[in-house]
């Protein structure tokens, strides 16, 4: 039967292939920063999805905590992947 | 016996903030701090080797809801190397940055990748391993992008995403063992985990992407441009220390944790790539016009060997035939790590004296710079693995344990990766060697061309004949 929580887990699986895919196939790296983080977006609904645990029980606080701090790391990484390709650019105009 | 697990981490944690914060004095705090923190990874290893697993748990939470850090023999060992390796960069890295906006920008990166390889290496529990990868990712292409030049920040941007790339998967990987088995605890899983669906799905993502992050041949595109583009301290850490953290990783998921579930097939599979990883690395280090570039694709060759153990110690049951074969595979990781640190600092003292790497052009440095022409040799010894060295012992139970599981094409692998490290070895060598006179004195700039050599004569004296402990160590299991 499917179910929301199904419908969840399969979207997770989805968004982080199309994420995936994205990023192995593009040239342009800014369009690759983009699909790494769409991929961390499928890994994460994947976390959120697991915390599920019937209809009367409250979910799992684990892997939401997880999901917070992935979030955390992921927003840094993206910001240096940024930085690091706006000086990139930088040096490529200048030379 | 105090527990100095937790000192590990927080020293350069704190040492980081200090240099950042105390920008004046940033040289003398983080050699300090390096000090300290290679003092408690000593008593850490001596702590180990007297009382066995030593936990920590930090603010007193219990593993599963707080985060609990644990050393057994083998974390012991490799921080201790990382201690040794980082300590005597330091120490170059101090001499080697002359402008101090850098040196302002290097030290509190440099300290944070510290801690990260001490906290990933001490961590008890996936999620947190995930973390760690993640901050060491971080801290290792900011410092490899310390270079400036285009190359270097299009070589620091590609490490970048192949990192990110790398830790999405293994951290998808810790999503479905959480899902399968309730726990991240490294302990919990080593017992529960049973070979099915799940664990083949989690196993084969977070394999994946360690092995992207190890640069195992074919995933090894991105290391050869990132390590040869930084600055000779961090190109030092970066080839000894960071893809050997990602393959302590991998050690302790397939030869622990997930050994009921790894077959011998995707053993062997590890085992193939490790030898084309040998074949190649070693067959490009050859061809390299550089030393950089030579060192790094000997990293991915050297990384090769490591690989060649998982089927042999896959086919082998348990016992002292498989130990045996266990303390090879660690000390021929330590070795390396020595050794080709070593290396990388001498080709800085080149580069910074002659104002070049190219090889061929090398004409006359062994008269030049005699103490650093020494120490490649000696960290040609080590590649190469001729005794007394480290990997001489390593790749002796290598070759023991393809011929006691009758697995012979290893041994055709590691003859002609033998050959060609002496070739590229020896190449580099004469080429050294011009018809000038010899210098009075050996060593004539201390700071630069001692830490290369102690750290070269470690690995292929040091590990060489006192190399026992090693093995006695790792019976230290979680």
């Amino acid at each position: 039967m499917l179910t929301a929580h199904w419908l969840y887990g399969i979207s997770a699986c989805l968004i982080m292939i199309f994420g995936l895919r994205a990023a192995l196939l593009h040239d342009s790296l800014l369009l690759r920063i983009i699909a790494l983080n769409i991929m961390g977006t499928g890994v994460f609904m994947m976390l959120i999805t697991i915390a599920y645990r019937g209809p009367d029980a409250a979910p799992d606080p684990i892997p939401h905590a997880l999901v917070l701090t992935g979030i955390v790391v992921a927003v840094s990484a993206t910001a240096l992947a940024l930085t690091l390709l706006r000086r990139l650019t930088e040096e490529q105009d200048n030379d | 016996m105090i527990n100095t697990i937790i000192w590990l981490v927080a020293m350069p944690l704190s040492g980081a903030l200090a240099t950042l914060l105390l920008k004046r004095y940033a040289t003398a705090i983080a050699i300090g701090t390096g000090i300290a923190t290679s003092i408690s990874a000593a008593i850490l290893l001596y702590a180990v080797a007297t009382e066995g697993v030593m936990l920590y748990e930090i603010g007193g939470w219990s593993a599963g809801l707080g985060i609990a850090l644990r050393a057994d023999g083998l974390s012991a060992l490799l921080s201790m190397m990382t201690a040794i390796v980082l300590l005597a960069s330091s120490i170059y890295a101090s001499a080697y940055f002359k402008e101090n906006s850098v040196r302002s920008r290097f030290w509190p990166l440099w300290l944070l990748l510290w801690c990260s390889l001490n906290a990933l290496l001490l961590s008890g529990d996936l999620f947190n391993l995930y973390v760690t990868l993640e901050l060491l990712g971080l801290s290792a292409v900011a410092l490899a992008s310390l270079g400036g030049k285009t190359a270097a920040l299009q070589a620091a941007l590609r490490y970048l995403l192949v990192g990110l790339l790398g830790s999405m998967l293994f951290l998808a990987g810790v999503t479905l063992v959480y899902a399968g088995y309730g726990t991240l605890d490294l302990a919990a899983l080593s017992r529960e985990v049973t070979a099915g669906p799940i664990a083949w799905t989690a196993l084969t993502l977070m394999t994946v992407g360690l092995l992207l992050k190890t640069a195992l041949f074919p995933l090894h595109f991105w290391l050869p441009p990132a390590h040869a583009s930084a600055p000779a301290p961090v190109s030092a850490v970066l080839s000894a220390l960071v893809v050997k953290a990602t393959f302590y990783l991998l050690m302790r998921l397939w030869l622990d944790i997930f050994s009921d579930v790894v077959t011998p097939i995707a053993a062997n599979l590890l085992g193939i790539l490790g030898a084309a990883a040998v074949l190649w690395g070693s067959w490009q280090a050859l061809r390299a016009e550089r030393l950089k570039l030579l060192a790094a694709y000997s990293t991915v060759a050297q990384l090769g060997y490591l690989f060649l153990f998982f089927p042999l110690l896959a086919a082998l049951p348990a016992g002292p035939a498989r130990d045996a074969a266990m303390g090879g595979l660690v000390i021929l990781a330590l070795t390396h790590g020595l050794a080709k640190s070593g290396l990388f600092l001498a080709i800085g003292v080149i580069q910074q004296r002659s104002g070049h790497d190219t090889i061929r052009d090398l004409d006359g440095t062994a008269q030049r710079l005699p103490a650093t022409t020494f120490a490649i040799a000696l960290s040609g010894i080590a590649l190469i693995g001729l005794p007394p060295s480290g990997a001489f012992l390593g790749k002796w139970q290598l070759l023991a344990a393809s011929f006691s599981s009758g697995q012979w094409l290893w041994v055709v692998v590691i003859m002609i990766g033998t050959l060609l490290a002496a070739a590229y070895t020896f190449r580099v060598l004469g080429h050294a060697f011009g018809k000038q006179p010899y210098p009075r004195r050996p060593v004539s700039i201390a700071t630069e061309e001692w830490p290369a050599l102690i750290l070269t004569a470690f690995a292929t004296i040091g590990l060489g004949l006192a190399g026992a402990p090693v093995w006695q160590l790792l019976k230290v299991s979680l």
